[in-house]
């Protein structure tokens, strides 16, 4: 037992202590804790009082066995007894137990609630202290009920004592970010603000917590902290090391509060004020400056202190992406960090090089460092940084050097960790497609994915390989000379089964020519690998069995002997046997121009996003690929298929294909163009899904949202349109009634059988809009060729909603099922009336409105022209009225309006602040009802 | 910061720290995986690991490892002087610190974190005066027993 220095020691305590450490298993350890759980029971429930330092042994024992991973069930009672005892030793032990074993009891909580109460009321600080850190580390909701409102109080008031002051700040933002709604700033955030200038640097550090995070909730209400962030940060950056004693920390002047201010400043555009910007630009040289400097110490700390102010920094020029100067210098000095000896500095000198990567000002000097990248994925031992170095890879590689870091990328996967192959194998699929000037390269690079990594290579992968083979007939001899050989590799992936089935069945007959690969050659190939394969790919096999009849009649006998054998033809999986059967039955009843219409060569497909870009996005969550990617495969995607340029509907069209798959979708064609028997749709679905991951009946909910956000400003317009199908809308409405039109246009000349639309409202919606009756009588089961057919839906709002209704399409083209989902443009601000007021009744209802939670802002770039009668327009397609002379700013647009439901009216605000300098928007709405204000903030800012 | 994790090498958890409300079964399943993920690193490894969608920070000191997890926007760099300015603070406290003095007094390390850190945010980073705050308790406390006595 070490020697207790200092405060007073509990000698049961540690007896106990090292009762627990002497125990030789774990057995013996739960017999002693029980030992000790039986005696502080007793104690507790016997009949002498204990005195309170009993009390405080007992209790804090009961803490030391919760800690070491046992269950407590008593003991809080005494627990809060102690809170309220006047020796602070026993107060903290209380607090502390409380802190770690909160206890839902209510009971309990009023009892707690009122101890601190009593502390926070003592005026003695270090009981004020101890209060707050209760609060602060349990932070729950009936705290913030209890407190949200006092400790506002204490932060801004001039005689508390510093140390209460920083513990205040830091409760209150536990308890915002637990209850943001409990926690209400108004009248103290000016106050708040200012503690940023106040004279203690422990003060500041605790408080710029809390505003930053206020900030980022409520940035309009906390911008004059941007000026008053600007200067301390320029205090701090040009002090001498020594300047601010110890809050220097290894020669670095206040490294924690300069991290804290370069985060704040990130929650906001760059200053307007050109004075401001002027000196924090100045700020970011000096830190950069700093950077080259000689190191002051040879510790670790020293560095490290140093280097987290200036990636804060470089994140801060990241954020602005405006300061080209500033771009490429934070860029220089990632790159000498890139070969720094330390592998934390390597390490996020490729992270943050990510994101450089993304911006048009750093993206060629990034692209400068390649070779150290390259040599980071090949030599560093730490998987982590490997993987670094790949995103860093996968974010700088352009036109210019995608075959470089293919290949590097794909003699890597050799040797990569199991955990990261399946997402290399992604990249390296989305940057080969995306880059392909040659396709016979982008065929070799997924070849040898499937070779090198054929595991991890995933349907999407495959699919896509086929799709653009059978796009491209410039590379179609090609990609069937390649497989041919990728397949006489005596172990091949099943995955090289499947490609090469496919392709050599589509296009075996551009290498027949040569003997070495003739028909039969072809066929004995890929049937050596057949008994090896799986159920699915054994069904393509047969697939492009059938095929090769049709192209290679001189193999029908052998092939039809195949078919024939038993273990095809009595084969006990279903599947197998049908096909097996049918393709059997084809080939010898069908006359040659009969099989060679039913089994023609593919049709190209619909231009499409990639699926395997979505894939690893949904890998990666929301956000993690960058910005500059998506803009870079909506510029580029396109090209793969043939180039031309998608226009706003492409992406929703090919999207809504996900769930239609026209016939060209059964890639094999069998399925549903051929006459005989359709095959069940589940059972080897193989290539069907090959437009997505959903199945073809699953309601994709989003497929249309490029469609639906277009009807937010306008009820009239196409709202669906692929090869086979139109659908036009008209609507109306009025208070809280509307009518839409549907027209459905048969684009093809071929009639659409069992044409049925559903309208369902999703989940919560249900109760919301009750009438969504189709007033008409079912549509026409039959639409002619070339015909539109029209229906009428009549909507009644009954209260705020945020889904909207589904249209459900199904109808049979040749034979086939289509089904599509689309969602219906029914918009709450459809029911808007329009609401006309001066200047200061709306500000006086916007200051009526003044609840954070009725509040919704968000700042985004402008993504249409900002032309002012486009935006009127628009504003006035919202349905709002549109007030003149109420902001004094009149570059600003405000709008106010009356959302009409059955039950309710629900009050609208709207201020959209246009910056034409930066693109940007600003757009503020205030309603009634906070889910109002959200939903219209989401739908608006895709408008502009 | 969303907790902070101290266990030996051995893979005994020592002090457990959490600004995020948890249960208590999914604290347990995160330490276990945590530790398990942090003791298989190797000595030169980097100090910063992506794991679920947090940033673990960890650094170790003779048997003990200190670990943090941050958010996407936090900075790894600080968080590992935060880490070393808590082992300071002990150190300064117990006079050379080592394991057992965290083990024996266990509620002391939790004072002392709390005065450094509230909320999962640096409070105070000046050492002498989190030191000056935990000496003046102890003050008390030796009053206070001095009163029993």
């Amino acid at each position: 037992m070490p020697a207790v220095s200092k405060g007073d020691g509990m000698r049961g305590l540690a007896v106990f202590i090292s009762d627990i450490r002497n125990c030789k298993s774990k057995e013996a350890e739960i017999k002693r804790i029980n030992k000790e759980l039986a005696n502080i029971r007793s104690k507790f429930k016997g009949d002498k009082a204990l005195d309170g330092y009993s009390k405080k042994k007992y209790v804090c024992k009961l803490l030391f066995i919760f800690l070491l991973g046992h269950d407590i069930d008593f003991g809080h009672m005494e627990a809060v007894n102690l809170l309220s005892s006047n020796k602070y030793t026993e107060k903290q032990i209380g607090y502390l137990f409380i802190s770690v074993l909160v206890n839902s009891n209510s009971e309990l909580i009023r009892l707690i609630n009122n101890a601190i109460k009593n502390d926070l009321s003592s005026r003695n600080p270090t009981f004020m202290c101890l209060a707050l850190h209760c609060i602060a580390n349990v932070g729950s909701r009936e705290m913030a009920e209890a407190f949200a409102s006092e400790i506002p109080r204490i932060l801004v008031a001039g005689d508390t004592m510093d140390s209460v002051k920083q513990s205040a700040a830091l409760c209150l933002l536990r308890l915002y970010k637990t209850s943001p709604d409990l926690v209400l700033m108004g009248e103290w955030t000016s106050r708040v603000v200012h503690l940023l200038n106040d004279q203690h640097m422990g003060v500041v550090t605790a408080a710029i917590s809390l505003i930053t995070c206020l900030s980022q909730k409520n940035p309009d209400e906390f911008k004059t902290c941007v000026s008053l962030a600007v200067s301390r940060l320029s205090r701090i950056v040009s002090s001498a090391s020594t300047d601010l004693q110890d809050y220097t920390y290894y020669f670095v002047p206040a490294p924690w509060l300069s991290c804290k201010l370069l985060r704040l400043l990130q929650c906001y555009p760059p200053p307007e004020d050109g004075a401001v910007k002027g000196r924090l630009v100045e700020c970011l040289e000096t830190i950069l400056n700093k950077a080259q400097e000689p190191p002051k110490s040879k510790k670790v700390q020293h560095s490290n202190a140093k280097n987290a102010i200036l990636f804060e920094a470089i994140s801060l020029i990241i954020h602005y992406d405006s300061e080209p100067n500033l771009l490429v210098r934070a860029c220089n000095q990632l790159g000498q960090f890139l070969q720094h000896r330390e592998t934390n500095l390597r390490y996020l000198a490729l992270e943050s090089m990510c994101t450089l990567a993304s911006s048009e000002f750093s993206h060629e000097a990034v692209k400068t460092h390649i070779e150290t990248v390259i040599n980071a994925l090949k030599t560093e031992r730490d998987v982590s940084v490997r993987q670094r170095a790949a995103d860093l890879l996968y974010a700088m590689c352009d036109r210019s050097n995608a075959k470089q870091i293919v290949a590097e990328m794909l003699s890597y996967l050799e040797t990569a960790d199991y955990s990261i192959r399946e997402e290399m194998v992604l990249k390296v699929a989305i940057l080969a497609e995306k880059y392909a000037v040659d396709y016979s390269w982008y065929v070799d690079t997924i070849l040898n994915l499937i070779r090198i990594a054929g595991d991890y290579v995933s349907e999407e992968v495959w699919y896509r390989v086929i799709q653009i083979v059978i796009n491209r007939d410039d590379v179609q001899g090609y990609a069937a000379k390649t497989v041919f050989e990728a397949l006489q590799a005596p172990a091949c992936h099943e995955n090289m089964v499947k490609v090469g089935g496919y392709i050599l069945g589509e296009f075996g007959n551009l290498i027949a020519g040569d003997p070495r690969s003739s028909p039969l050659v072809q066929f004995n190939l890929l049937h050596s690998k057949f008994h090896l394969c799986s159920v699915p790919t054994r069904a393509l096999l047969l697939s492009a069995y059938i095929k090769f009849i049709n192209l290679f009649p001189e193999t029908k006998a052998t092939i039809q002997e195949v078919l024939r054998c038993d273990s095809q033809i009595r084969n006990s999986d279903v599947e197998l046997q049908q096909r097996a059967v049918e393709y059997l039955k084809l080939s010898s009843i069908a006359s040659t121009d009969v099989l060679a219409t039913v089994l023609e060569e593919m049709p190209p497909f619909p231009e499409r996003e990639s699926s395997i870009l979505a894939k690893l996005k949904k890998k990666k969550g929301p956000g993690a690929v960058s910005v500059t990617e998506l803009e870079d495969s909506k510029r580029e995607g396109g090209e793969l298929n043939g180039g031309g340029d998608r226009g706003p509907d492409t992406a929703a069209m090919a999207a809504s294909n996900a769930s239609t798959p026209s016939p060209s979708a059964d890639l094999l064609g069998i399925r549903s163009a051929a006459p005989v028997g359709a095959a069940p749709a589940s059972a080897g679905s193989l290539l069907v899904d090959v437009f997505s991951e959903a199945g073809p009946i699953a309601p994709s909910a989003a497929v249309n949202d490029d469609g639906f956000l277009r009807f937010v400003c306008k009820n009239n317009g196409v709202l669906f349109e692929n090869q086979l199908l139109q659908i036009g809308i008209k609507s109306e409405y009025r208070q809280n009634l509307g009518r839409m039109y549907l027209f459905y246009g048969n684009k093809t000349s071929v009639q659409f059988a069992s044409f049925t639309t559903t309208v369902s409202c999703p989940g919560e919606l249900q109760s919301h809009i009750l009438s969504m009756h189709l007033c008409t009588k079912p549509v026409e089961p039959l639409v002619e060729g070339g015909a539109q057919i029209q229906q009428v839906l009549n909507i009644e709002c009954l209260t705020d909603f945020s889904d909207a209704p589904l249209l459900n399409i199904k109808f049979r083209y040749g034979g086939a099922l289509q089904n599509l989902t689309l969602k219906l443009p029914v918009t709450i601000n459809k029911f808007f009336q329009p609401t006309e007021m001066t200047s200061s009744d709306f500000f006086q209802r916007w200051k009526q409105l003044s609840q954070p939670q009725q509040e919704a802002q968000k700042i985004f770039k402008a993504n249409h022209s900002m032309d002012t009668e486009v935006l009127k327009a628009k504003l006035l397609g919202l349905g709002t009225a549109l007030l003149d002379n109420v902001d004094p700013n009149p570059e600003n647009y405000v709008c106010a309006g009356v959302i009409q439901t059955k039950g309710q009216q629900v009050g609208c605000l709207l201020r959209l602040e246009p910056n034409a300098q930066a693109q940007m928007y600003r757009l503020t709405l205030r309603c009634s009802k906070d889910s109002v204000s959200r939903r219209l903030c989401e739908l608006l800012a895709e408008q502009f | 910061m969303q907790f902070m994790l101290l266990f030996s090498r051995q893979g005994k958890l020592r002090l457990q720290k959490w600004y995020v409300p948890l249960s208590d079964k999914e604290k347990k399943k995160i330490t276990r995986e945590l530790v398990q993920t942090v003791l298989a690193r190797k000595p030169k490894m980097c100090s910063f690991l992506e794991w679920r969608d947090l940033k673990i920070v960890y650094k170790r000191y003779a048997s003990l490892y200190f670990c943090c997890a941050i958010e996407d926007q936090d900075n790894e760099l600080i968080t590992l002087e935060i880490i070393h300015r808590y082992v300071e603070l002990l150190d300064k406290y117990f006079g050379s610190v080592c394991e057992l003095d965290i083990i024996f007094n266990f509620e002391k390390a939790y004072f002392i974190l709390d005065e450094f850190l509230l909320g999962g945010e640096a409070q105070e980073t000046s050492k002498k005066n989190v030191l000056k705050a935990i000496e003046q308790a102890d003050l008390l406390q030796e009053l206070n027993a001095f009163n029993v006595n």
